[in-house]
């Protein structure tokens, strides 16, 4: 028996680490805001080989499990990199398992070589889009990593579909949103032609929203976890009343919620990612699950970390804020913890339809 | 990832699922035997029985009554597990054999082991702790009751309290100051009192459920023999510490949640007379399956320590944090299935109204867990002092300038 990451998972994340250590300190994720992934960075992750990490060998992935997706989202999270990945986490799921062979062929091979930039479409602004099986028309308030996307994944009637940014007939509105290492934009379609992953059948829908979901815990994991080790450090480095501030029983305590919330939450993740390959059937409940506890988890270490920093944790100068609205941004991406608790209790029977 | 016990096993998960198949034994008894009442000579038999098999004391060598099993932390699983689902008792658990047996092992005499350990684990000799006082809980080491030695004896004066089973045991586990001049950690002695010593008055103590489960020991020229100390004199302190390792892996076990969580679910889908289900209302519904989360959560956190244990990594932040983390949230199971039976959920056990479980005594109850042990503001003391590094707190006393840093 063994629960926990392989010998070659934590290489993977000390390799990710690596890198980013060396190439985001602070002032390059600020020089890097509101602009699309840098082409080094790009061309770092996908030689790495992150974006074709449960890609199967035949497109030139690495074919590895959803706990290694996991462990990369992770990283991405620690770093707040501005990395599009959960469009691409989100696609090759769904295509892998859903898509017919010329779309494995179509967009497999080009997730796993970096040409292809993913956008997704957010929770709110599926219900503006229709679809007729060949083109979509509407106006989605809410689509992300818009800035250099190639592509555009998005849901409409139930359906996910892919568009090629290269089309006519889109129309892209920037936005002004709170989480700078990642773009958002409003996208309007008109009667432009899409590709329908798996012929409409809802559960390619499902499996893109539990990936994109359990990344974006796996990321809010990361971030928080730098948050909570960054409240640790500075309460042993500020001094008041002549001691640090970590020998107030208070602070103490807070340092211990925090760690007792996150890991368990590392258990969940990584039991989730595990169902995937392992227990199918369970993977969008503990998908959903791990979203909604991660991301209340996330919530609460960001304040309290924000908190422990005082004053300048209010500042943009020790960068705090950038990992702050990351976890605040994740939490309401592809929806908040209670619209997904409410899948979870639908997905478990529990919604009686007479009532609801 | 790999979360099978092995092919290996296959062989021994057979041969306990055999045995609860030809074996059936359901305590009767509402209490916990050896901690609440003394266990009946049918579960006395049936602890025979399974330390013959090695379903009890797997581990305990033979010349002491035990199995004498290598330790296998996989068998210990697969026989909780099976006898979980096959509704059997499973062998006794109470702090004699949970706590003073392996202490003894670690540190006792070769005589202390051939008294105590067989008739402990056989369920006939029954135990009670005596560590807290009024004036010394959660700083445990600064308590008072003394023993001084007179001839060939300790004379122990003192009193203690949240003595659960006291009023049941035949023996007590006992922390005393035998040493009043040496800092207060290196003063104290850990010995074993029978409970039939002359002096010795226990009173019942009612808690918020209404149960006397604790007891106040009052102790008044108890004398026992000297040979009654284990370890040495002073020692006493790293003694019992052994003994509380034990205790905070017998009240962190998470195996409880996963009951509770499953029982939730059951009452909140069953119908009242008016046809409602707690579950169709959305707040219950979503803090339902918040807790639902935090319970796998749990639970995965468990196979995770358990991993760590059988491929012998070293213990970290993950193992200090289960007690504080499972207890708060049994405590934050029950108070939903309070809520969810609203005025009904007020009710105590014994009321002709309900046949769902016993919400309102389990709420209650749920304090031990988040007290006993050490508290929940203790376990975070120990979590971010031992796990994080962060600082002890300085030491203050009262002078007549009022409070002021006290110099070491």
């Amino acid at each position: 028996m063994h629960f926990g990451l392989s010998e070659e998972q934590i290489l993977l994340k000390d390799t990710i680490r690596r890198y980013f250590s060396d190439r985001l300190d602070i002032d390059a994720i600020k020089a890097l805001l509101n602009a699309p992934c840098p082409d080094d960075i790009w061309q770092s992750v996908v030689e790495m080989g992150l974006t074709g990490v449960i890609v199967p060998e035949e497109y030139a992935g690495s074919n590895l499990s959803m706990l290694d997706t996991m462990v990369v989202a992770e990283a991405l999270g620690e770093f707040v990199a501005p990395v599009p990945m959960i469009g691409a986490l989100m696609i090759t799921a769904a295509v892998r398992m859903h898509g017919d062979e010329n779309q494995r062929e179509r967009y497999l091979p080009g997730i796993t070589s970096g040409s292809m930039r993913i956008a997704y479409g957010g929770k709110q602004g599926h219900r503006a889009l229709s679809c007729d099986g060949e083109r979509v028309t509407g106006r989605s308030s809410v689509v992300v990593d818009v800035e250099g996307a190639t592509h555009f994944l998005m849901m409409a009637d139930e359906r996910l579909l892919v568009v090629d940014g290269s089309e006519s007939g889109i129309e892209i509105e920037k936005l002004n949103n709170v989480d700078r290492t990642r773009s958002f934009a409003i996208v309007s379609f008109d009667g432009v032609a899409c590709d329908v992953i798996g012929q409409g059948n809802v559960s390619a829908v499902q499996i893109a929203l539990a990936v994109g979901r359990l990344s974006l815990a796996a990321d809010t994991f990361g971030a928080a976890e730098k948050m909570y080790e960054d409240a640790k450090r500075y309460s042993l480095e500020r001094y008041q009343f002549d001691r640090p501030i970590g020998s107030f029983q208070s602070i103490k305590h807070q340092l211990s919620d925090m760690v007792s919330d996150l890991e368990p939450c590392r258990s969940l993740l990584w039991y989730a990612a595990h169902t995937y390959d392992a227990d199918p059937d369970e993977f969008e409940l503990h998908s959903c699950l791990a979203k909604s506890l991660v991301t209340d988890v996330g919530k609460r270490i960001a304040k309290t970390s924000l908190e422990i920093h005082g004053g300048m944790g209010y500042t943009e100068l020790l960068g705090l804020h950038l990992w702050f609205k990351r976890i605040e941004t994740n939490r309401q991406l592809l929806g908040g913890p209670e619209s997904i608790r409410t899948r979870a209790a639908e997905i478990q029977g529990f919604i009686n339809q007479e009532v609801s | 990832m790999d979360l099978s016990y092995g092919a290996e096993y296959d062989d021994f998960r057979n041969e306990v699922r055999q045995f609860c198949r030809n074996n059936q034994f359901v305590d009767p008894s509402n209490g916990m035997p050896g901690v609440t009442e003394r266990p009946s000579t049918e579960r006395q038999a049936w602890q025979a029985k399974l330390i013959e098999q090695g379903y009890a004391a797997r581990t305990i060598p033979k010349e002491y009554g035990g199995f004498g099993a290598e330790p296998d932390i996989i068998k210990n699983r697969i026989i909780q597990e099976e006898f979980i689902s096959a509704g059997l008792s499973p062998g006794m658990a109470n702090q004699g054999i949970s706590m003073l047996v392996p202490t003894l092992l670690e540190v006792g005499t070769e005589e202390q082991k051939k008294n105590y350990i067989e008739p402990t684990i056989k369920g006939q000799m029954i135990w009670c702790q005596g560590y807290s006082e009024p004036r010394a809980g959660s700083d445990l080491a600064s308590l008072r009751t003394s023993a001084v030695v007179d001839g060939d004896d300790f004379v122990i004066n003192g009193q203690k309290i949240w003595t659960s089973s006291a009023h049941v045991a035949d023996m007590c586990f006992i922390l005393v100051r035998t040493e009043p001049e040496a800092p207060k950690h290196r003063g104290i002695s850990y010995l074993l009192m029978p409970m039939d010593a002359e002096g010795i008055d226990v009173r019942p103590l009612v808690t918020i459920t209404g149960d006397a489960t604790f007891n106040e020991v009052f102790l008044d020229d108890v004398r026992i023999p000297v040979s009654n100390i284990v370890g040495t004199r002073g020692q006493g302190w790293q003694v019992a510490n052994v003994t509380l390792k034990y205790e905070r892996g017998m009240l962190g076990n998470s195996g409880q949640g996963a009951s509770a969580i499953k029982n939730l679910e059951d009452l909140l889908l069953t119908e009242d007379e008016a046809g409602h289900r707690p579950m169709d209302d959305a707040v219950l519904r979503d803090r339902f399956v918040e807790l639902q989360a935090r319970s796998l959560a749990n639970k995965y956190h468990g196979m995770r320590l358990l991993s760590k244990t059988i491929n012998r990594e070293p213990p970290g932040v993950e193992d200090l944090i289960v007690k504080y983390s499972a207890t708060e949230l049994a405590h934050d199971i029950f108070c939903l299935g309070v809520d969810a039976l609203e005025e009904r959920g007020t009710l105590m056990d014994d009321s002709p109204h309900r046949a769902e479980k016993d919400w309102q005594k389990s709420f209650l109850s749920s304090f031990v867990g988040i007290i006993g042990g050490g508290s929940a503001n203790i376990q975070k003391n120990i979590i971010s002092e031992r796990a994080l590094g962060m600082p002890r707190e300085p030491l203050v006393e009262l002078t007549k300038d009022g409070w002021s840093l006290k110099k070491p």
